[in-house]
This record gives C-alpha cells, structure tokens and sequence, in this order.
C-alpha cells in the first residue's frame, strides 16, 4: 500500500472524486493558481480548469452562500476555508441556509455540500488562528462533521463526504499536514459515523479525534511501560457520533479519559460524558475526565502555549487518575 | 395591408392579456394578504407574517418577464412571489396556517416558502443571508451552459449586509446571470433608509462592481417588467447581473405585529403613498386603453376573492404534520 501524506490523501480524494462526478467543484481562497494555502489542491487547476477549481477573493460569507446556491441547483461543491478560523465569517451561511435548506423547504432542497479546511491550533500562531470548532459546528442538527486523523481516514471521510447528499464539516487538523500513512489506492471510502479502535487495551479508554489521536497514542505507549493497557477509541465522526463504539469499549475498560483541542466548556467530550453517564453507568469505575485546551484564548509564548494544549503527559496523568494509580 | 398589420395585432392581443393577467395576479397577492392578515389576528397564522401589501407590482411585473425554468429566491415578504411563481393560493396558505397540505409541508411558515417545481428556491429569514444564494444559482446555470437567469428578491436593509456586497463582486468578477431586485420600500422595520445608510440611491452601489443598475417605479407593473426584461436579457445573453432598485411603499407595518405607522413614519406619509396604489394605476390604464371595463375589473376581483377564501378553507380543514415530521428531512438518504 503506497505511503501518502494527509495532504497527499485529501488531493488524491478531490482528484478521484471530480474525475468521478463532473457535479463536484472545487472553491475557496487560494485553492487554484496558488495550489491551496496547505497545497492540498496541488495540481488540480491544470487537470480540471478555472471553472471546476474556483479562486475566491477574501469574502467567506459569500462563497460559501454560493456553493450553497449551487448545491440547491444540484451541483456538489467543495468549499475551501483556509483555516476554520476565517469560516466563522460564513457561519451564517452554515447555519443558516445549509444545514436547514432540507428541514425548512420540506424536505424538497437536499445539500449536497462540503466545507472543509484546517481546524485545531498549529505553532504558535497565537488566539485567532489557533481554534478547535468542532462544538460550534457539531452541535447543529443537518450538519455532518468529521475529522479524520490519519492520512487513510483523510481520504476515505472526504470521498465520503463528497458523495453525501448532506452538509459535512471537514476538519483537517492543520499539524497533521504532513503526517504521513498508508492510503489505499483507488476506491477506498469510510463511512459517515463510525469511529475506529486505534489501538486496542483493555485497562482505559482513551477518546479522541483528529489531532489529539495522535497525542492519545503517545500516551498509550507511556501508559503501556507502566503496565496499563489502553483502548485508544478515534471518534473521526462527531456527528453522527458512534455511540456504540464508544459504548462498547468503556463496558470492556469501565474508565475513560475524553480528549479534544477545544475548549472545556460545552466540548465535544462534555456530549460523550453525558452519552457514557447516561447508557454506561454501572460500568463505570471512576468518574470519567476531560482533557481539553486550557480554557484561554490561546497564548503567543511557546511555553505559555505548550501549557495549553492536550499532551501525552497530561492524558497519562488523567488515565492514572481513572485507574486510581496516583 | 392585412399581412402587414396581422403582427402587431397578435402582439397588441398579447400585450393586453399580459396586462390582464398582471392585474389578476396583484388582485390576487392584495386579497390573499387581507386575508391572511385576518386569519393572522384570529390566531390561525403564527409566528411573524409579512404582508406585501403596497408592493404587488414589484413581483407581478419583474416575474413577468421570465421563463418557467429560471430561478426566483427571496426574502421573508414573499407571499406575493410565490403566488405569482404559480405556487397555488391553498398551498401558500395551508404553509402559512403550518399545515401538511403547505408547499413546505407546514415546516417553513410564512417565511419560507418552497416550491422546487416551479423553481422558486424559498423565502429566506436572515435579511440579506441569500443573496449569496441567488449568485450560487446562477454559478450552478453558467456552470452547466444553460441560458437560465436568477431573480433574487431582497429589501433595501439588506444593502447595508456584507453579503450583498460580496455577491454583486463575486458575481460581476464570474459574469454570473442573476437579477439582484432591491425592493426599496424605504424603512427596514421601523428605520428609515437615509438613517442609515450613507447612499441612498441604491442603484449607485452597481458602479462599485461595475454592474448595469436601473431605478424602477416600483408602483408600476409595466415598468416593472420592463425593466426586469432588459436585466434578463444582460442575463441570459451576456451573463451579465444587473442591480434593479425598485422604488415601492409598504402600506402595512413591517410584520403582523408592528404598527402601521407611529414613531417612524406618518398616517399622513402613509395615505399619501396609498394614492400610488400599484392596482388602482394598472386598472386604470386598463380601463383607459380600453382592455377592461369597471365591471371586468370587479369580475377578475370577484374570481380571486373565490380563489383566496377556497384557500382559507382548504388550509383551515388541512391536517397538521404527522408528528413523525418532527424528526424527517434533518438529514437526506
């Protein structure tokens, strides 16, 4: 199996997918002379013209309405924020016209759309451009959203996406970029809503997407030296969640640790919280924790930053606090 | 000769039924309007209901002038829009009333109204938030080739939103076809358009994007629509947009549960404007150029007069979602 990059897998994804359907175009801020902000739209000006790979100005409002336009005439865009930071401009958009053309026309308009981009905090690129939006995004009914890991889920969620018939949130994690993996050549599609057991333990669960996976694993392998085997459980889709999944293995762990890079307050791990008090108390051995980042706008300073975000250190604490090992 | 005069007998007969059909529709919106304020004070309509009241010859003439398969989207003061996009009267009211029967099955309400049959592509609630919309139709007609055109309906308010100036830009820079009508009825809610904004000419904002603009009388159909063909025409042969700003007057209050007038505008300013009354003038021309008597006049009222109470009854005896429906169209297959 050839070994690809993230960015590598998304690109071959597009690729695949607008040579598969003529309805698929591709729009945003610097997607075609300048091959994509991140390079993941390296090449596909030259393969499929200025009219299926569209450069925007600055206005994300406005072109995400437009892909939206042309989703309700049929068409399946592909929109391109350069990071989740600046799709805040089109919220409304989102929000508003996407996620409810369906509910709202009566079921007459579907909305075949994609919004994608980079989600999450990067290096020191201090409070704008260093936020996780998943909770914003995920809490809206006609919404999909999903946020691969792995350069294989990357591509197979964004097929997937592509082929919805649904508004589907694409997160990239923008320090995964360069992550490299093994990608399946050709057709290779992961559903909508399944998450996926990255490593198998049996001591603690550890509960994770995007970027954060692979802070999970780092601390799976910290655990493991410790004796403490660790279920490392990647949601990939945050909604629809995979319920039964995350169900399934804290029966089996009966502990459990939730990770994201957003913010505490109303989290995605808060929404798994309630799932695993409400369907999986009296597996429970100790109360289930969150490590989120640091409830603060994010800081400039390396260190100061550092000290904000999810890490290995902080997870293996939280996973021996589970287990009552500290 | 006869060869040579038979033409433009045919076209005078068409102008004439056009004419008709033009009167019959705005009789149509007035009575529908009347009624629904009605059945709105009897609590059979909830939520917020904007009349159009004032305004019919702003959709009556623009709509006019375009084919069945182009696009037409609008605001949340879109009655009059869907009725004359051929949605029928019951199915507009029983959507009003929240009825199954209702062209969006009783889950869209007065401010969103659908009907992909027909091309009209919804009311929209969050001003200005579709225009964008209206450009993205019109991408999705250049995309394909096609000759359609988009009309997109919105108030004057909504040109002071974002939005609007990143879709006249955008659609200039593509050449997208669509038609932007600003219905200028000069108060967004209670606030009056020169309160805020710095130009009130809408028009003017066109040569910002290098874009034709017109300003129409929006109390006359016929210029309405004539105005609204030489934009169709930039449209489906150039692909070029055209800003419209069609000067017209609300004589309601901005939803059901405003006042007519008090702390932002005049009874006076009011009754003033009502001496424009878009039906009284084309009816007048009707009966000048000899098309309509006064009793032909009363016999078109009289018809949609019919035609509305059978569509009071119809959403008045329509059954209410199933209460499943709470939970369908959330998400496609």
């Amino acid at each position: 199996m050839p070994t690809l990059t993230y960015r590598d897998a998304l690109n071959q994804a597009l690729r695949e997918e607008m040579q598969r359907d003529s309805n698929v175009f591709l729009m945003g801020e610097e997607v075609g002379i300048y091959q994509g902000a991140y390079k993941v739209s390296r090449g596909l000006l030259e393969e499929f013209g200025p009219q299926r790979v569209v450069d925007t100005p600055i206005a994300e409002l406005g072109f995400a309405g437009i892909g939206i336009g042309a989703a309700m005439a049929g068409l399946r865009p592909v929109i391109e924020f350069m990071t989740w930071n600046f799709a805040v401009l089109a919220l409304d958009q989102i929000v508003n016209s996407a996620a409810k053309m369906l509910y709202m026309s009566g079921g007459q308009i579907p909305m075949p759309i994609v919004f994608r981009g980079p989600n999450g905090a990067a290096l020191q690129l201090s409070s704008q451009h260093s936020q996780a939006w998943e909770t914003w995004l995920a809490h809206i009914p006609g919404l999909k959203v999903v946020a691969p890991a792995t350069p294989a889920d990357a591509k197979g969620l964004l097929k997937s996406a592509i082929r919805d018939n649904n508004p589907v949130i694409v997160l990239e994690g923008e320090m995964l970029y360069n992550t490299k993996g093994e990608v399946p050549e050709g057709e290779y599609v992961v559903s909508i809503g399944k998450a996926d057991l990255k490593r198998e333990g049996g001591d603690v669960t550890l509960i994770c997407h995007s970027k954060t996976v692979t802070v999970a694993l780092k601390a799976a392998d910290t655990l493991q030296e410790q004796g403490v085997a660790a279920d490392v459980l990647d949601l990939r889709s945050l909604r629809p969640l995979d319920e039964a999944a995350i169900l399934a293995s804290v029966t089996k762990t009966n502990r459990a640790v939730v990770v994201e890079e957003g913010w505490p307050h109303c989290g995605v791990g808060a929404q798994v919280v309630d799932l695993i008090q409400r369907d999986a108390f009296d597996q429970l051995d100790a109360p289930v924790l969150r490590i989120t980042q640091a409830d603060t706008p994010m800081p400039y300073n390396k260190q100061l930053e550092r000290a904000a975000k999810p890490s290995p250190e902080k997870i293996v604490a939280a996973a021996r606090r589970v287990l009552y090992l500290e | 000769m006869a060869t040579a005069t038979a033409p433009p007998q045919s076209a005078d007969l068409a102008r004439t039924d056009l004419h008709r059909q033009m009167l019959r529709q705005m009789l149509l919106i007035r009575r529908f309007e009347e009624r629904a304020a009605e059945a709105y004070a009897l609590g059979k309509i909830g939520g917020f209901c904007h009349l159009y009241i004032g305004q019919e010859a702003v959709a009556v003439g623009s709509m006019a002038a375009l084919r069945s398969d182009d696009y037409v989207i609008a605001s949340y003061r879109e009655h009059g829009q869907a009725l004359v996009r051929g949605i029928a009267a019951n199915a507009v009211m029983a959507e009003l009333f929240g009825k199954a029967t209702g062209c969006s099955r009783g889950k869209g309400g007065s401010m969103h109204l659908f009907d992909v049959e027909k091309r009209f592509m919804g009311g929209h609630g969050i001003v200005g938030g579709h225009i964008p919309l209206a450009a993205g139709l019109a991408f999705a007609v250049k995309y394909r080739g096609g000759d359609q055109v988009c009309l997109c309906f919105f108030g004057e308010a909504a040109v002071n939103i974002g939005a609007f100036h990143e879709s006249l830009n955008m659609s200039a820079v593509w050449k997208l076809p669509v038609i932007y009508l600003c219905e200028n009825n000069r108060y967004g809610m209670g606030t009056a358009f020169e309160r805020v904004a710095a130009i009130t000419d809408v028009a003017e904002h066109a040569c910002s994007y290098d874009m034709q603009a017109e300003t129409v009388n929006g109390m006359d159909a016929l210029a309405v629509y004539e105005a609204t063909q030489r934009a169709v025409q930039r449209a489906r042969q150039g692909g070029r947009p055209t800003l419209l700003e069609v000067r017209t007057y609300r004589f309601m209050g901005h939803s059901m549960s405003d006042p007519l007038h008090g702390v932002y505008r005049t009874k006076e300013e009011v009754e003033e404007q009502k001496k424009r009354d878009p039906i009284t003038q084309l009816a007048h021309k009707l009966k000048d150029d000899g098309v309509l008597s006064q009793e032909g006049v009363d016999a078109i009222d009289a018809e949609v007069r019919a035609e509305v109470d059978a569509a009071v009854r119809f959403a008045d005896e329509s059954p209410d979602p199933a209460p499943e429906e709470l939970y369908t169209h959330v998400l496609a297959d």
